[in-house]
């Protein structure tokens, strides 16, 4: 057990919570018999309420930790739903393999990254983590398990690649790994002054590199507005395998919180005058993916009032001018944090039904909770994101009402056919209601 | 190397096996659940490319240890060390007034490992080596009210491994106390976890580190032993008043 069970933006807190450890997975809790209902719970990194579920019950599916099957010819690996992505990469990476999609933090489980149907730095190559399961098992709360697969049960198998865990609880789940040849990365550097750089760079970045991201400074005005740096790289084509195991160290221990490696980034590229443009280096993999990994529970850093992540993609057609007129007025708010992440999305469809990531440019922003202004201003900005047709990612929600989440995925009809009754969370009767 | 688990699937066993199996290792996983042994043996064979042969054994009951021990020998042929890892943490309040379950509880965590570390003490004593390792626990070293009955199993376990210590000096058997101190494990899986908690595998590692070395009583994490000093060197009419 945890000692709180909170999402990581620690907004909105949830009502009491009851908890029921799963860890053997032949030994599943049964659900049918627990009063109200259920959600199952990964590493909560979560953003929002989908992985909180208020008066309710949620399954700590963190114990389901074992590894089941390898097979290193193939670059398969079968392993149970609470696996951390650390726990896989410090198997695989030694064997010259990685993940073929991550998010910006390895601490989260294999069930949360297929039920949030998670993207990384790599989408406009590899598209999301659903597009690399083989089949998972799935228990209903009638203790039915049931294998999904393209081929099997393929309609749950949509269901549940972004699923929000409402369809039933993963109990293992089998991917395709990534060959790589090095642990490390050659990654490029270049700032740029505005968005409209940002674009032309992004253009040529996303044919020749696996990886792109970038860092927008969104505290800077007027003919500084836009200016960012862009991230690039593949990995290497030779050199050391090793995941790193060093521990990270844990807020307030570490008072710079934010990005390290960006803000040192911006630094250098910005205030130090031998660096023109851009700068080349081989890193690990490990800043360059998860540089917020370094500092532990960097998330207290906002306070007991927590933050709301603030993450839509509009699509290409016209998204840059909603683009300039949001971050203008993120400016003018004051609301938000210093450095923004802002990439694009590319054409590869996941199987997901409820799938967040499709073409276009998506941009994600910390705003601290201060209430009421917070709230009014977010919604101000979800009128941009509908009248330009993006949609908001509910994996990092935790106020979006109900019309425009119906308005943003229009599947969820659909999708509502394979829920389990029994299942629901603090997200899920919000934007019901 | 051979190594024999005595409770085999205990998360802290598993940590430990782990760092073993960087060397060559061939392992024996003893446990009272099949399912659990088969979860466990998979896990290690994926990450550590060690294939762990398994024994599904009622291990606690003291009328078929040896037994266990003849089909071990059988089965698995002559081994270096012996692991004893299993234990149960009760709810001491559900038991407090249920003397058949306090029974069980000292049973378990004490008589049952104690007979068994006869047997594998009498083994390796017979080949003059071997090392045998057992987990006892830092709540051992002093009674707490909130866990005496566990506490007074694991302290005299420890009392039994330091005499047969003593008694097997000069031998060339090596007998290792364990002691961890809090460990998030699925014995603390209801417990809410605070910053004394160490993972199982940091544990794993520092109990393998122990057995490498041979040490005699080993903390794990080592910080423990500062910790458990200062707790046994509070006077006693201070402690009884104290809350831990
Ligand atoms: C620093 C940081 C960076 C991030 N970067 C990215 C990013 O780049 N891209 C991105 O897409 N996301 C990103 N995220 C969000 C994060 O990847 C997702 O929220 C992820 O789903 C969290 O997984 P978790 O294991 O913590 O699950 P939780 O947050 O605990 O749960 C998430 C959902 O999964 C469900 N679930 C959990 N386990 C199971 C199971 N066994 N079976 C069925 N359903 C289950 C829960 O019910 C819930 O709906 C980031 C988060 C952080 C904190
Ligand atoms: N976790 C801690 O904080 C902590 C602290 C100090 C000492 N310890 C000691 O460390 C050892 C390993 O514990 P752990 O933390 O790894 O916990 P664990 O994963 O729960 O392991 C407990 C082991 O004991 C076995 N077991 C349970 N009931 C049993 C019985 N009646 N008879 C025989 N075996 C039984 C279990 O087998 P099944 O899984 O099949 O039930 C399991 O292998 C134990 O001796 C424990 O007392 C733990």
């Amino acid at each position: 057990m945890k000692s709180i069970y909170e999402s990581w933006g620690k907004y909105p807190t949830p009502e009491y919570q009851q908890v029921i450890n799963y860890s053997w997975i032949n030994e599943a809790p049964d659900l049918a018999t627990v009063i109200g209902n259920v959600l199952p719970f990964g590493l909560g990194r979560s953003y929002g309420d989908s992985c909180l579920n208020s008066n309710g019950t949620l399954v700590d599916c963190s114990g389901l930790n074992k590894f089941i099957s390898v097979d290193w010819d193939k670059g398969v690996l079968r392993a149970e739903a609470g696996v951390s992505l650390d726990e896989i990469l410090k198997l695989i990476v030694p064997k010259g393999f990685f993940l073929a999609v991550t998010p910006g933090t390895k601490f989260v489980t294999l069930g949360g990254a297929i039920a949030n149907d998670v993207h990384g730095k790599n989408h406009h190559k590899m598209g999301t983590f659903g597009c690399h399961v083989n089949c998972f098992e799935l228990l209903r709360s009638t203790n039915e398990r049931l294998i999904c697969s393209n081929s099997e049960n393929q309609e749950l198998f949509r269901a549940t690649i972004g699923g929000l865990g409402l369809t039933g609880i993963i109990t293992w789940a089998e991917i395709k790994l990534f060959r790589i040849d090095s642990s490390m990365i050659d990654a490029e550097f270049v700032k740029f002054d505005c968005l409209n750089d940002f674009f032309e760079i992004n253009d040529f970045a996303n044919l020749t590199n696996d990886f792109t991201v970038s860092w927008i400074d969104c505290t800077s005005t007027g003919t500084r507005s836009g200016r960012g740096i862009y991230s690039s790289g593949n990995f290497a084509k030779s050199g050391p395998k090793y995941a790193n195991t060093k521990h990270s160290i844990d807020f307030p221990f570490k008072s710079s919180f934010i990005n390290e490696l960006s803000v040192n980034l911006f630094n250098v590229l910005y205030y130090q005058k031998q660096f023109d443009k851009k700068l080349n280096s081989l890193i690990h993999y490990e800043p360059f993916f998860y540089p917020l990994d370094a500092v532990g529970k960097w998330n207290n850093a906002y306070g007991k009032n927590g933050f709301i992540q603030y993450q839509f993609v509009l699509p290409f057609n016209n998204g840059k001018e909603a683009l300039k007129e949001i971050l203008t007025r993120i400016n003018h708010s004051g609301l938000s944090s210093f450095l923004t992440v802002l990439k694009t999305f590319g054409n590869i469809k996941s199987p997901g039904m409820l799938s967040f990531p499709r073409p276009g440019i998506t941009l994600a922003i910390d705003f601290r909770m201060t209430g009421k202004r917070t709230l009014d201003f977010l919604t101000s900005l979800d009128d941009i994101v509908k009248e330009h047709r993006g949609v908001i990612y509910p994996a990092k929600d935790s106020r979006m009402s109900g019309s425009d989440f119906m308005h943003f995925y229009p599947e969820v009809k659909e999708f509502s056919k394979y829920i389990d009754p029994k299942f629901s969370s603090s997200f899920w009767r919000r934007v019901n209601n | 190397m051979k190594l024999v688990v005595i409770g085999g699937t205990s998360a802290i066993a598993v940590a430990t096996i782990k760092q073993f199996a960087k060397k060559d290792l061939e392992v024996l996983l003893v446990d009272i659940n099949f399912n659990r042994l088969e979860s466990v043996k998979n896990d290690i064979f994926v990450a550590t490319g060690v294939l762990p042969s398994i024994f599904e054994w009622e291990i606690s009951n003291i009328n078929m240890q040896e037994q266990l021990f003849e089909k071990i020998i059988q089965d698995f042929g002559n081994f270096d060390v012996a692991f004893i890892a299993y234990g149960t943490l009760p709810n001491q309040e559900d038991i407090l007034n249920k003397p058949n379950e306090i029974q069980k509880q000292l049973s378990i965590n004490f008589i049952s490992a104690a007979t068994l570390s006869s047997i594998f003490a009498e083994y390796f004593e017979k080949r003059n080596s071997g090392i045998l390792a057992v987990i006892t626990s830092v709540a051992g070293d002093r009674g707490r009210k909130s866990n005496y009955i566990y506490g007074s199993a694991k302290g005299g376990l420890s009392i039994f491994l330091q005499g047969l210590r003593n008694r097997l000096s000069g031998t060339g058997v090596t007998i290792i106390t364990i002691k961890p101190g809090l460990v998030d494990s699925p014995m603390t899986a209801d417990i809410p976890k605070n910053p004394l908690f160490s993972s199982s595998e940091i544990v794993g590692k520092h109990i393998f580190n122990a057995i490498e070395k041979k040490k005699d009583i080993a903390y794990v994490p080592g910080f423990w032993r500062i910790v458990m000093f200062i707790v046994m060197h509070i006077p006693e009419a201070i402690f009884k008043k104290m809350n831990l």
